[in-house]
């Protein structure tokens, strides 16, 4: 980044996820397994208390897309963001930004129910002029893929 | 290649980003891409993007950020594609 005499800095996973700004109740993203320039994994797991389940849907709980998205974008894009802008401009960089999320193409094919652990892996389509696009897929535990999904957003000067 | 044919490509290209479809109906060069055709501004980046892939061109960031016209991103492709 230009502006700045900060120095990049290459983030630890665990570093990253300290600097993740959703907290709960809406983190979705329990632990950042591995990063680097190229992609993301991370892990998270449904509460079974969260409060979307009463109306989604009573008596038969089920995650919202909505919220499997989210998800999606706080690994691909905020987190991955936040690696990428500090390698280049620190922390200061990532301190100095808001995420906002741009735009998305996603398509489900599974159910997440309340209690069900996910992994979210995500790849780099490019990062440029600011903006990150990634490539993404949520799986079960069993290998099931729930959701994939392209998923772009811009750390804003805040 | 002609600025009439770079014209029609970028007209396409736009297209799918354009919110506004009354204004994209008499599109010209002198149509400014975010304030009359309502692109989202964060779209610019896979504007600027389809335009290097369509043209096999180089765009780099200082000259796309002169683009705000129809006509800018002719001007600037046909520079670069002679």
């Amino acid at each position: 980044m230009t502006g700045s005499d900060s120095v990049g800095v290459v983030l630890r996973p665990d570093e990253v996820l300290e600097l993740l700004p959703q907290k709960d109740p809406f983190r979705f993203v329990d632990e950042i397994i591995e990063v680097d320039e190229e992609h993301i994994k991370a892990r998270y797991r449904f509460r079974p208390e969260a409060d979307f389940y009463r109306g989604h849907f009573p008596d038969n709980p089920v995650t919202p897309g909505v919220i499997l998205l989210e998800a999606i974008a706080q690994v691909g894009v905020v987190a991955l963001g936040i690696f990428l802008i500090a390698q280049e401009g620190g922390r200061t960089e990532v301190e100095r930004r808001v995420s906002v999320f741009t735009d998305a193409e996603v398509d489900f094919s599974g159910v997440v129910k309340p209690g069900d652990a996910v992994t979210i892996s995500a790849t780099k389509v490019f990062f440029r002029r600011g903006k990150l696009r990634s490539k993404a897929e949520m799986t079960l535990d069993d290998g099931s893929v729930v959701c994939t999904a392209t998923v772009s957003g811009m750390g804003v000067l805040q | 290649m002609t600025k009439d044919e770079i014209l029609e490509r970028v007209i396409e290209i736009v297209r799918p980003y354009a919110k506004d479809d009354d204004a994209m109906e008499v599109i010209s060069l002198e149509t400014n891409i975010l304030q009359d055709l309502k692109v989202n501004s964060a779209r610019l980046v896979d504007v600027i993007l389809a335009f290097e892939d369509e043209f096999d061109i180089e765009v780099e960031d200082e000259d796309a950020d002169a683009v705000d016209t129809v006509g800018d991103a002719v001007e600037l492709i046909h520079g670069k594609v002679g």
